[in-house]
């Protein structure tokens, strides 16, 4: 279609205005994210903060109860132990409260305990900070489940993802790992309820409900009877977004009004699902010595972010070309879109939650035009376009340090970072890194697919039902959560296999990134010469971009081929 | 072991500030100074009955109320939806056959009713319980509610005007006329 065509103005016109508003909310995102980046690495590095004459009182007690007055440094198998044995405690909790949750209170529509599969898979799915959901929130969770074990992991899963970014980064810079239990009470008290006590209090005024009242019935205009669920969102919805967690209150997440009544709302959603993995890849630079590291690598994750919402929001608005034939004219894709948030942010949200393994949705990510399946499924497979919190600044170090060997190789030098040299055993844990993500998401989706009659729950036919098999197990394996939702999943087999996934893109990673930093931290430094390789150079950062995209590609594209490409050249 | 320990008591320390004393501040809060929102944004009307939320759409069928945007779980509304309230799309894929049948059923069944179709009716939303339809399709209508009603077009007009929900700040997102407050207006005229 030609753009400059007089024949679509009105096209022309809406492109224009989704421009406007993309640069804009890239513009905000671009001069928040230092912001809270500076903060946090105040935090970590344990200087003072304006926060401190509020919350130290209450930091004391929670230190004091905890039992970690004094947190010692731990080694890396302390490290990791003590981050299995927090989260298994936490997966046990919420589990229980799950199968219990018939005899607990608030429960005003008389809920029962849900399947132990899907009581397990919800466990799991929240614990590794995925949210993956194979149920709707209001017909499954009571308002007890959603707030005292989902909402609580949403704040506990975050603060895990935070505390490995900070003992990785502080181990490949040669400092001791520091301990887990101070980092991740650090996290939720200094920087995520901070944010979501004024966050929520902000959507509560925009109309984000947060009561304990059981669905209001109302007698419409036209004499049917409505059943409005409703319930505690408002804090919920925050840490949300900001966790990177993504698991609704309701089953439709934030397209529902009540998650996401206004295009004030959406904003506030959207630039908050962004700001911490933005804003860590600056802590990096700073707890690393090397703020211009920082911002060379925020940069260029904004180029490929600023790309993919491009290339999504034109398809978007260029529409469905089978319906643009029944309507006369070029129209949005506006299938599973609201009319409040239009084709633009509904493209941007998806590229937003994909990239950042939020994973709430604002529209179906089932109906987006193939260009928008392609891209949100290159985000999963990715993992770095921003980044999981906490692990996907993790992954793009983990990048740096593959391209610094890589480079290494051609120009005959040897591989050194931040001072340290690079040898087998970290390439090794790496590759471990980077190679459990399609383990954990092919082979599943491989044998699913050799049963589709019977395993697969395929809704939409050709080539999109492979992309939703895909797509699932990707988005469990990059602990996202959104999904293709026309999907069967609420089965055994897609709620056992999925949580196969779901372990296995959480724990071996961060397992890996633990022994690597703490590897690293023990290694002597190399004194830099004239010889060394910089890796904080436009030409490093551009060839790391070119090796991120290379090594995805290498692993993904024929996944990609088979699902949403193909499906563009279907649609014609 | 005692990573058991620890585990144990922060975990229910911070549960205690993360699931109990956060929501009980936000929710005193929202009951305190915010209710109207806190509890759903509720509309009632001139007898005291609950007749919807602001936040919410509604199915619409007959002449004299503005039409909704189509939604595969009909607003929530009737058997199905009890007693907890539901929410959902179609999650049909763009060359989904069953999509261009209902789409072009829709288109049908909206140009015998005088209405030439636009994207907002013929796809339907996310949710399914998407309050707005676009200042477009709402003057599509303008003609059959001022008819059906016996009123005139700029009264109606006037009315459209006052329910459209602008852009955040002029700039995000898409206008919408906001259809249930809007018909509401209209039986109270």
């Amino acid at each position: 279609m030609n753009l400059a065509d007089s024949s679509c103005p009105k096209l022309l016109s809406s492109m224009l205005q989704g421009f406007f508003q993309v640069t804009l909310i890239l513009a905000i995102l671009a001069a928040v994210a230092p912001l809270l980046g500076r903060y946090m690495a105040r935090v970590f590095l344990g200087e003072e903060t304006w926060l401190d004459r509020v919350i130290s009182p209450v930091e004391r007690v929670v230190f004091a109860g905890s039992g970690v007055l004094n947190g010692r440094p731990m080694t890396g198998g302390q490290y990791v132990r003590a981050l299995l044995v927090s989260n298994l405690v936490m997966l046990v909790l919420v589990f229980a409260i799950f199968m219990l949750q018939g005899a607990l209170p608030f429960n005003p529509t008389g809920l029962t305990a849900p399947s132990w599969d899907l009581a397990l898979h919800t466990a799991i799915s929240f614990t590794t900070n995925t949210n993956q959901q194979h149920y709707s929130g209001e017909t499954t969770f009571t308002y007890f489940s959603q707030v005292g074990a989902l909402g609580f992991l949403m704040f506990t899963s975050a603060a895990t993802g935070i505390a490995v970014a900070i003992a990785f980064i502080r181990g490949l810079t040669g400092r001791p790992l520091g301990n887990f239990y101070t980092d991740l009470i650090l996290s939720i008290t200094r920087i995520l309820l901070p944010i979501s006590v004024v966050g929520a209090i902000a959507l509560l005024v925009a109309g984000v409900p947060e009561t304990f009242a059981g669905p209001a019935q109302a007698t419409t205009l036209e004499g049917a009877t409505q059943f409005i669920a409703r319930g505690p969102v408002a804090h919920f919805e925050i840490i949300k977004q900001l966790g990177e967690n993504g698991g609704g209150f309701f089953g439709i997440n934030s397209a529902h009004p009540f998650e996401n009544p206004n295009n004030f709302t959406n904003l506030l959603e959207t630039v908050i699902m962004l700001v911490i993995p933005a804003g860590l890849i600056l802590t990096y630079g700073i707890l690393a010595g090397n703020p211009k590291q920082g911002w060379l690598i925020f940069w260029m994750v904004f180029i490929i972010f600023a790309i993919f919402i491009a290339i999504a929001a034109v398809g978007e608005v260029q529409g469905n070309p089978l319906v643009n034939q029944v309507l006369g004219s070029p129209q949005p894709n506006l299938e599973g879109k609201e009319v409040r948030f239009g084709p633009v942010l509904t493209a941007v949200w998806a590229i937003a939650t994909t990239g950042t393994m939020c994973g709430a949705i604002n529209g179906l990510h089932d109906s987006l035009m193939p260009s928008g399946g392609f891209l949100t499924l290159a985000n999963l497979f990715l993992q770095i376009v921003w980044g999981g919190q906490g692990t996907g600044t993790a992954y793009l170090f983990v990048f740096l340090i593959l391209t610094v060997f890589l480079t290494g190789l051609m120009v005959g030098r040897t591989p050194e970072f931040l001072g340290r040299k690079i040898e087998k055993r970290e390439i090794v844990l790496a590759s471990a890194i980077l190679l459990v993500h399609p383990i954990a998401i092919l082979i599943p989706a491989a044998i699913t697919l050799a049963f589709p009659e019977t395993l697969s729950g395929i809704s939409n036919p050709g080539f999109h039902g492979i992309s939703q098999v895909v797509y699932e197990y990707a988005s469990a394996a990059a602990n996202n959560g959104s999904g293709f939702e026309g999907l069967g999943d609420a089965t055994l087999w897609w709620n056992l296999s999925a949580s196969f996934s779901l372990l296995a893109g959480r724990y071996v990673p961060i397992v890996a990134l633990i022994f690597l930093a703490d590897g690293m931290a023990r290694k002597q430094p190399v004194p830099e010469t004239a010889g060394t390789l910089r890796t904080d150079t436009t030409l490093f950062t551009g060839v790391t971009a070119g090796a991120i995209l290379i090594l995805g590609a290498l692993t993904f594209l024929p996944v990609l081929v088979l699902g949403p490409v193909a499906e563009a050249f279907n649609l014609g | 072991m005692q990573d058991f320990i620890i585990s144990i008591r922060s975990i229910a320390t911070l549960w205690i500030l993360t699931a109990f004393l956060y929501p009980l501040l936000i929710f005193l809060i929202g009951q305190g100074i915010f209710p109207y929102q806190a509890n759903g944004s509720i509309l009632t009307n001139a007898q005291g009955d609950t007749v919807g939320s602001a936040l919410i759409g509604q199915t619409f069928t007959t002449d004299e109320y503005f039409w909704s945007r189509p939604s595969t779980i009909a607003y929530s509304e009737g058997e199905d939806a009890a007693p907890t309230g539901i929410s959902g799309g179609s999650n049909l894929a763009p060359g989904n056959p069953d999509l261009l049948d209902r789409v072009e059923a829709e288109a049908q069944r909206l140009r015998d009713a005088g209405i030439e179709p636009t994207a907002d009716l013929l796809y339907t939303s996310g949710s399914g319980l998407d309050p707005h339809i676009s200042p477009a399709v709402a003057e599509a209508q303008v003609e059959r509610i001022a008819e059906s009603r016996g009123l005139s077009a700029d009264e109606v007009r006037s009315l459209i005007v006052q329910n459209t929900d602008g852009r955040f700040l002029g700039v995000f997102g898409e206008p919408g006329v906001n259809v249930l407050p809007l018909n509401l207006a209209l039986d109270s005229l």
